[in-house]
């Protein structure tokens, strides 16, 4: 019997694009069903009866709610094609860990970024930046969150960095200076295109990718060395073996369908910071 | 499996609901462990070197991995010792599982403690509030002996951990009942089965000390 996916997504949330990025990186065929959320469809009401959100992935009838169950739940279901989760327990609890701390500490700041002003916003931006910092820490020079593969944590990330403009333009300040090696992968999303499209870029060989050297990146950013970790870092992802290896999260195929452009996001933020009398 | 092998040790708060589910878990899979009390509300060196970013109990150790969260640490013991499983195996029942617990500890703490003793609206409208959000889970346990089915799982611990006790000491200390048996026969029965279950019964803080816990949580929080 073959599949029946459908997701009741809206278009610019940060949210809702983990899920079609994830469903892309597994060639999984699905009904994008576009959600008005001032009028939200029976469907979604009936199928996320508790929040009453998206996305929800509905697979053969059955829904699941909230976009890491989704994301968690495509990542096992069809397990046969790039893999998103590590297998090995502990290096599952780290990536569920950066994800937790990415929907709070990331999440409630940047939401209050663009929709307040006055000393709202200005504490806003600080407890933002303060976490990217802490986010760009953690991936260092790897290419990944996830070590050498794209993984979790990457896609979860993805969406706020389609927002970054929108953030930078609503409260007139620049990510680049704070955290200029998260800014560069966020730009190689954006803004370069993928060398050998639709192909998961872990085929390509690493010779072939620029990457900033660690040299690079510590000139890049001075504070590198003494960041927030304890002298001996605790709680961290493996260190990339892989010489040559870029920050390329997210500037795979799967990625540039899946999420809009910043200018959209700005004129959405705009629209309704000026509805909204902000 | 060598991953299996070697010391655990939780840093925990006898209080602490989060702290509990944990050593629920450990003592369903017959894990032993070292326990290390961390008197709250005050941090010692060791909780903030081991959860530098949340400076929250528990905190599992394993050998030489640190685990912080409650979800995150019953996971992994759920992979790393797989007797006595906690999560199902089936992908959308384990969706469903997290689903539940996120609710719980996000919904159901909000409703059930914070809102409630805050109740800015009156106590009246906070309990109604809570009761709306308690209606899901009085329907998704309806006709199981647990969340988990025919035995104890990770909602069941998330849930079980809460609810029973942590909550429902404050409400005796509120003098308030807010989930009824007449309004609630399907999770005041899951209740009972739960009280029944020896590593939840040896995970249950005194009833008197956590009611004066409780009360004093509560007013720390009123004046927050």
């Amino acid at each position: 019997m073959a599949d029946e996916v459908v997701l009741l997504d809206y278009w610019a949330s940060p949210f809702g694009m983990r899920a079609r990025i994830a469903l892309r990186e597994k060639g999984v065929k699905f009904e994008y069903r576009e959600e008005n959320l001032r009028d939200k469809s029976p469907l979604l009401l009936q199928m996320n009866p508790v929040h009453k959100k998206i996305p929800v992935l509905i697979h053969n009838g059955k829904p699941v709610c909230e976009s890491m169950n989704v994301v968690q739940y495509i990542d096992e279901v069809w397990s046969n094609k790039n893999t998103i989760l590590p297998s090995d327990p502990y290096q599952r609890a780290q990536a569920r860990f950066w994800i937790d701390f990415i929907d709070t500490k990331v999440y409630e700041p940047a939401d209050k970024i663009w929709f307040t002003t006055g000393e709202v916003q200005e504490t806003a931006k600080k407890d933002f930046i303060e976490a990217l910092k802490i986010l760009e820490a953690e991936l260092g020079d790897k290419p990944y969150f996830g070590g050498d593969n794209f993984g979790f944590v990457d896609i979860a990330m993805t969406g706020y960095y389609s927002w970054f403009q929108t953030f930078e333009k609503c409260a007139n300040f620049s990510i680049e200076p704070e955290c200029p090696t998260l800014m560069a992968s966020a730009k190689r999303c954006f803004f370069l295109i993928s060398l050998v499209s639709g192909q998961p870029l872990s085929q390509i060989s690493p010779e072939e990718v620029q990457r900033p050297s660690s040299k690079d990146v510590k000139s890049l950013w001075p504070g590198f060395e003494a960041g927030w970790r304890t002298p001996q870092p605790r709680f961290h992802y493996h260190q990339a073996t892989k010489p040559g290896s870029a920050k390329r999260c997210l500037q795979r195929k799967t990625v540039v369908d899946s999420v809009p452009g910043p200018d959209e996001l700005f004129a959405l933020a705009f629209k309704l910071r000026k509805e909204y009398g902000v | 499996m060598a991953e299996k092998e070697g010391k655990i040790k939780l840093l925990g708060c006898w209080a602490s609901p989060f702290s509990r589910r944990v050593e629920m878990a450990l003592k369903l899979k017959g894990i032993p462990y070292e326990y290390l009390e961390e008197a709250l509300p005050n941090k010692s060196p060791l909780l903030l070197e081991l959860n530098p970013i949340h400076k929250k109990v528990p905190v599992l150790v394993h050998n030489d991995k640190i685990l912080p969260e409650s979800h995150l640490i019953l996971e992994y013991i759920d992979q790393t010792w797989s007797n006595n499983p906690i999560l199902p195996q089936d992908p959308y029942e384990k969706a469903m599982a997290r689903f539940w617990a996120k609710f719980i500890d996000e919904q159901i703490l909000t409703v059930g403690f914070r809102s409630l003793v805050k109740a800015e609206k009156g106590r009246e409208v906070a309990i109604e509030e809570a009761r709306e959000k308690f209606a899901f889970l009085e329907k998704e346990v309806t006709g199981k002996d647990f969340f988990g089915g025919k035995t104890i799982g990770f909602v069941d611990m998330v849930a079980g951990s809460i609810i029973p006790f942590c909550l429902a000491r404050l409400w005796e200390g509120m003098i308030i009942d807010v989930i009824p048996e007449d309004e609630f026969p399907e999770l005041n029965r899951w209740i009972k089965n739960l009280k029944d279950i020896d590593c939840v019964r040896e995970c249950i803080p005194h009833r008197e000390k956590q009611i004066e816990h409780m009360m004093k949580v509560s007013e720390r929080y009123k004046l927050a």
